[in-house]
């Protein structure tokens, strides 16, 4: 089934961008996250060009947590304040990464920089990850109980200037701790086409240390709006979503997601974990070997 | 078929008034319009037309045909990747006017057995001889691996090809050529010219207009991205929510 995009200006086979949502779709149903860190280097190998990879890519995250915001908000778990203070972060970040993306593609940098970003997040948390879950795995098995980590915020934190009340993340802290984290991963959601769930959500246990019940809920919040600003300033300046990409990538990935959930209810969450940090790894590994391998395409074309 | 009857008329004008004793092309495409829109998956353009000397009579000896099928030209960054502290990186980098977004020639038999490189070079016949008017000074040895650089690149794309022996000719009056367009070939106007040779000489050449362009829902929405961004952006945006929130709904009543 040929697919003409009209932005990407080429032709795709459908059922291979629908399946790839999919696919992505059942992970972030599995998972809680968003599947843009897949989706996009699928894109990219597939033969996308890498801006619309990553600015398709967003707008296929926005769908996929819509539902999960939704269901959190309905069961409390989302902090409006906190949420909203990172997502003012995160529109700000989405301005940065916009300049950014364009002074990096004037320099003829952009792939190779989104390439180390891939390289070195996704390597760094799926090693995490990995050794995280393999010791709940030796835990399990062995019956002896991990100490479980005292919740607290980074001692950094504590000495940003202001401090507001965060009643349902339990925090007494300076707003810019989120607005700062909800900008980096803003500039990373511009530059990756990823929502960055699974770097706020570690961040936000370990570095704001808010209450854990909420963290998934508020994450998805941002998520959300992040993703939601992040298609904005694309279509505003690289002009590079393709509603037709995104859309296919959509009905497969809404789709997968109600599939996903269903399965994570049936099986162990720290498997889970196990499983995502070996697919996050693989991933991290390919953008590597893309990197350090002789690539196909020595010289590149962009228009003056 | 209006074109190629205006081509006639044209045509018995110069019989009459010049009595040259060259040959008179007659060229035609299969397309003049390449529509872009949901199905296409690239297509083949037909490029072919008669040879007949100015008495009306077939072309009584061997000509050789080269046809050239250009897109429109772009200013364009080439960039070269090379492999610094283990990873391959855009290192160096040249500039080019014109370099043809576009290009595929085809031929009776391999260029450099019909005509000399100075000929070749005028007329632009081959990948080789594209007048890419590279930007600022550089050196010619490096600037002839750029430009052997872009030409592989686009190639692998199959944005350059090069067909020797692609154009048949049959009962040496009626040639036909058959040039293949990919699904990424860019839009805008594009030129097929056809030469006749013969002595390592072009002793005809014709050439006509070929239009790229997008069409149906498909122009609608790039026109759209293009002009309104912030609107289609926010259409995005819509999609993307409602598209999600629906599948939450429809699976919450299976």
């Amino acid at each position: 089934m040929d697919v003409y995009l009209p932005i990407a200006n080429l032709s795709v086979n459908g059922l291979v961008i629908v399946g790839l949502g999919a696919i992505t779709g059942i992970l972030s149903g599995m998972f809680g996250v968003g599947g843009g860190f897949l989706t996009t280097p699928l894109m990219i190998f597939y033969g996308i060009p890498p801006t619309v990879a990553a600015a398709s890519a967003a707008s296929q995250v926005t769908g996929a947590s819509v539902s999960g915001v939704f269901f959190q908000s309905r069961r409390g778990g989302v902090d409006y304040k906190m949420g909203t203070v990172m997502v003012a972060g995160g529109i700000v970040g989405t301005g940065i990464g916009a300049l950014l993306f364009r002074l990096l593609e004037r320099i003829g940098q952009i792939d190779t920089v989104i390439s180390i970003l891939y390289v070195a997040l996704l390597g760094s948390i799926g090693g995490l990850m990995a050794k995280e879950s393999i010791q709940a795995i030796r835990a399990e098995r062995s019956g002896v109980k991990i100490a479980a980590r005292k919740r607290r915020h980074h001692p950094i934190i504590a000495s940003l200037p202001m401090r507001w009340r965060f009643y349902r993340s339990g925090l007494y802290i300076s707003p810019f701790a989120p607005l700062l984290l909800g900008c980096c991963v803003g500039i990373l959601t511009m530059l990756m086409g990823i929502g960055g769930g699974f770097i706020l959500v570690p961040a936000m246990l370990y570095i704001l240390g808010m209450s854990a019940n909420v963290v998934v809920g508020t994450s998805l919040w941002q998520i959300l709006f992040t993703t939601i600003a992040t298609t904005m300033m694309h279509a505003m300046t690289t002009q590079a979503v393709d509603i037709v990409l995104a859309s296919m990538l959509l009905f497969g990935s809404v789709t997968g997601a109600q599939v996903g959930s269903q399965f994570a209810q049936k099986s162990s969450p720290v498997k889970l974990r196990l499983v995502l940090a070996i697919i996050v790894l693989m991933v991290a590994l390919r953008m590597a070997f893309g990197l350090t391998y002789i690539p196909d395409d020595i010289y590149t074309v962009a228009p003056l | 078929m209006k074109g190629a009857l205006s081509c006639l008329l044209a045509l018995a004008a110069i019989v009459v008034l010049g009595g040259a004793r060259d040959p008179i092309l007659v060229p035609e495409v299969s397309q003049h319009e390449i529509d872009l829109q949901q199905g296409f998956n690239g297509t083949d353009l037909l490029l072919f037309g008669a040879l007949l000397t100015p008495d009306g009579s077939r072309a009584a000896k061997d000509y050789d045909i080269v046809v050239v099928l250009k897109g429109p030209t772009q200013s364009i960054v080439l960039r070269e990747k090379q492999k610094m502290a283990g990873i391959w990186v855009n290192a160096a980098s040249t500039e080019f006017r014109s370099a043809p977004s576009y290009y595929a020639v085809a031929s009776t038999r391999p260029i450099a057995d019909i005509v000399d490189d100075k000929t070749a070079a005028i007329y632009e016949l081959g990948l080789k001889w594209l007048q890419l008017s590279p930007i600022g000074a550089i050196d010619p040895e490096e600037q002839v691996r750029f430009a052997a650089g872009l030409v592989e690149r686009n190639r692998d794309a199959g944005l350059y090809r090069e067909d020797e022996g692609g154009v048949s000719v049959s009962e040496q009056v009626l040639y036909q050529a058959r040039i293949r367009l990919p699904s990424q070939v860019p839009t805008g106007k594009y030129v097929a010219e056809t030469f006749a040779i013969t002595d390592g000489r072009v002793v005809a050449s014709a050439s006509s207009e070929v239009e790229v362009r997008k069409l149906g829902v498909d122009r609608a929405i790039a026109n759209f991205s293009e002009n309104y961004g912030f609107a289609y952006g926010l259409l995005a945006v819509f999609v993307s929510v409602g598209m999600g929130w629906l599948a939450g709904r429809l699976f919450a009543l299976v």
